[in-house]
């Protein structure tokens, strides 16, 4: 059942040189309890994208298009004031820096409390005992001492397990993580990783996860939507996107991770992608891939290739005019 | 926490015995002495030296110190030489005097400045924005004694709206005594005012955009909600702006005094000055610095309050 539906979302942001175009034409729906990532490279568009499903981009600068649907509700109709019930209570996030999204001067359990005493009418005692109960629920150790900690006083992945318990305090129905590991030591990584997939399981959150690691969606997610320069390219079930890709960007990527290549006739050599990503400033009627695609043709710049389903089904869809699996190798 | 304050409050103590030493040299390098002063028009030479027997002043300078020191440890600053009234009486019926002003135009300069700093930082690049400039500007370059005189010219002799000077006690007349206070107040706080509403206004801009507020947003709070969270992380700033403001706040003091000629310190220690006072000038000198260590000291506590990093990783070095 579809929870969250994002149709040709599109994010604009004003720059002294020119427009932005941060992502162009997103579409991509969310089921309830579903882990979604939004995979690519830097400044593909990805936390663009997920930034605006809660309104979360600066409105002096960004302007969103598009439509986001909350079950039924026009997200981008809201007022601020109603949709500053939404942020927190039904969409939470947890940012990518633990290290600065929390305020040194504030105990965490007081930052955590907040978005409790922001959203339900919990007296001071239940909030506190509440607080306690979510330190517990991500994992972290003597929860009620805890509480009382600034954030100072506290590791990073202790301090990701916080904005998550602040995150998942209100029981939202979505909660979107940006690169939520890729700031922590790759050996807390997991464990954060876990505290996500647990809450998903145990609260039936439906997560965004952005990340540019295909390890860690390979680990968690249900469906993956690969984005490039501000538009998806392909959109699939994780299985098939390791086992099938079909875009030859989503190939790239694959074969730039270490322990693929490793399995890949055992020589542990990393294949880069030639060439740059394109000046987000431009929309060409093209494919934007083309200029760094070995399989790029003629018809590849003379007209955008649209989002079409790929072999075997299941909600595989690619934007490629020459979609298939590696050829080469 | 407890090394932290102890620390400071050792610097404190260090910092007042300097002090002590500077002024009682300070005093002694300026040029004349009170025994001549006192010998009246044409003194002898055997009058002078017989005052100066009698306040000491033969002594070596070691002496005169150590003297000093102890006499002032005691609690005895010694008398005035020009009337034999003791100091601490002196220092004990103009401090009010001075407090009074100080800590209103302190106020006024922390609310006033604060207030234009907030509204400036939040409707950034508005028009409420270039206004609150243009007075940082304003209170930044104008000086006192200009700005005093022009708010006699306009308020007293022009408008007949407040009186020119004088003082009167707040005990013996609270409304003579605001009534007399507003001008020297305004005049006195304009400039922190303005050196707070900048400080304010550029912290707060950065706290503004920092991550934690973005978090503070994406929990649902209010525009209000997030400017607590980015206000609570600029008030260090403010604090240290207070802290040493304070000294021009009372050097700000001593030009007020004369120009509404009010009888605190800033009147006495210039007064003391012209007439060779040691005693007084030493006194008045000795408590302002005192005054001004305790402030610091405040300050310092005010931090460990306000920067919870502090409590526990001990003080900045």
């Amino acid at each position: 059942m579809t929870l969250l539906e994002v149709s040709g979302l599109r994010v604009t942001y004003r720059t002294e040189d020119g427009p932005v175009l941060a992502a162009k034409d997103v579409s991509f729906s969310l089921g309830r309890g579903e882990i979604l990532a939004l995979v690519g490279e830097s400044g593909c568009g990805k936390t663009a994208t997920a930034m605006a499903i809660p309104r979360l981009l600066d409105d002096t600068r960004a302007t969103i298009g598009g439509s986001v649907l909350l079950d039924g509700v026009e997200l981008t109709a809201l007022s601020e004031r109603r949709m500053r019930d939404v942020r927190g209570k039904d969409i939470s996030v947890v940012f990518q820096e633990p290290m600065t999204s929390l305020n040194p001067a504030f105990t965490v359990g007081r930052q955590i409390g907040e978005v409790l005493r922001q959203h339900t009418g919990l007296t001071r005692r239940q909030v506190r005992e509440r607080v306690v109960e979510l330190l517990d629920l991500v994992g972290v150790p003597d929860a009620r001492r805890r509480a009382g900690s600034y954030p100072h006083e506290l590791s990073g992945g202790m301090r990701q397990r916080v904005m998550i318990a602040t995150a998942v305090a209100c029981d939202p129905k979505v909660l979107i993580a940006d690169e939520p590991t890729t700031a922590l030591d790759v050996t807390i990584q997991a464990g954060v990783l876990d505290v996500i997939r647990d809450l998903r399981e145990q609260l039936g959150t439906a997560v965004i996860l952005i990340t540019h690691d295909l390890g860690v969606v390979a680990e968690v997610a249900d469906r993956v939507v690969v984005m490039y320069s501000g538009r998806h390219v392909e959109h699939s079930p994780t299985a098939a996107v390791f086992d099938r890709p079909q875009h030859p960007y989503t190939i790239g990527l694959l074969d730039a991770l270490p322990a693929r290549a490793a399995l890949r006739g055992g020589r542990r050599r990393l294949t880069e992608i030639p060439g740059l990503v394109p000046s987000p400033a431009t929309d060409p009627d093209a494919c934007q891939f083309a200029p760094r695609c070995p399989r790029a043709t003629a018809e590849c710049t003379a007209a955008r290739p649209a989002l079409t389903g790929a072999d075997g089904g299941d909600g595989h869809l690619v934007a490629c005019y020459h979609p298939g699996p590696r050829r080469d190798a | 926490m407890i090394r932290y304050l102890l620390r400071r409050a050792g610097t404190a103590v260090v910092t007042l015995f300097l002090a002590s030493i500077a002024v009682f040299l300070g005093v002694r390098a300026l040029p004349g002495d009170p025994a001549t002063v006192l010998a009246g028009e044409s003194p002898t030479p055997e009058a002078v030296a017989a005052i100066r027997q009698q306040f000491g002043l033969d002594q070596p300078l070691p002496v005169q110190y150590l003297h000093y020191v102890t006499q002032a440890l005691e609690g005895n600053l010694g008398s005035s030489t020009q009337d034999k009234a003791p100091v601490t009486h002196i220092l004990a019926e103009r401090l009010p005097v001075t407090l009074e002003l100080t800590v209103l135009a302190m106020v006024v300069g922390i609310a006033v400045g604060m207030l234009a700093g907030i509204v400036a930082a939040v409707r950034r690049g508005t028009a409420l924005d270039y206004a609150a400039n243009a007075f940082g500007l304003f209170g930044l370059s104008i000086p006192h004694f200009w700005l005093g005189l022009l708010g006699i010219v306009v308020f007293s002799v022009h408008w007949h709206v407040l009186p020119a000077s004088g003082f009167v006690g707040f005990a013996d007349d609270p409304a003579g005594n605001l009534e007399r206070m507003v001008m020297p107040v305004l005049v006195l706080g304009t400039g922190l005012a303005a050196v707070i509403m900048r400080q304010t206004r550029s912290s707060l801009l950065g706290q503004l955009s920092a991550d934690y507020v973005r978090t503070a947003r994406s929990k649902g709070m209010s525009g209000l909600g997030q400017l607590g969270h980015a206000l609570r992380n600029s008030l260090t700033t403010v604090t240290t702006v207070v802290g040493l403001q304070l000294a021009g706040l009372i050097s700000g003091a001593v030009i007020t005094e004369q120009i509404f000629v009010i009888p605190g310190f800033g009147k006495l220690i210039v007064d003391g000055v012209s007439s060779r006072n040691y005693p007084v000038i030493q006194g008045a000198v000795l408590v302002t610095v005192t005054g001004y260590v305790l402030v610091n000291l405040l300050v310092d506590v005010a931090y460990a309050y306000l920067d919870p990093r502090l409590r526990t990783a001990g003080a900045p070095e």
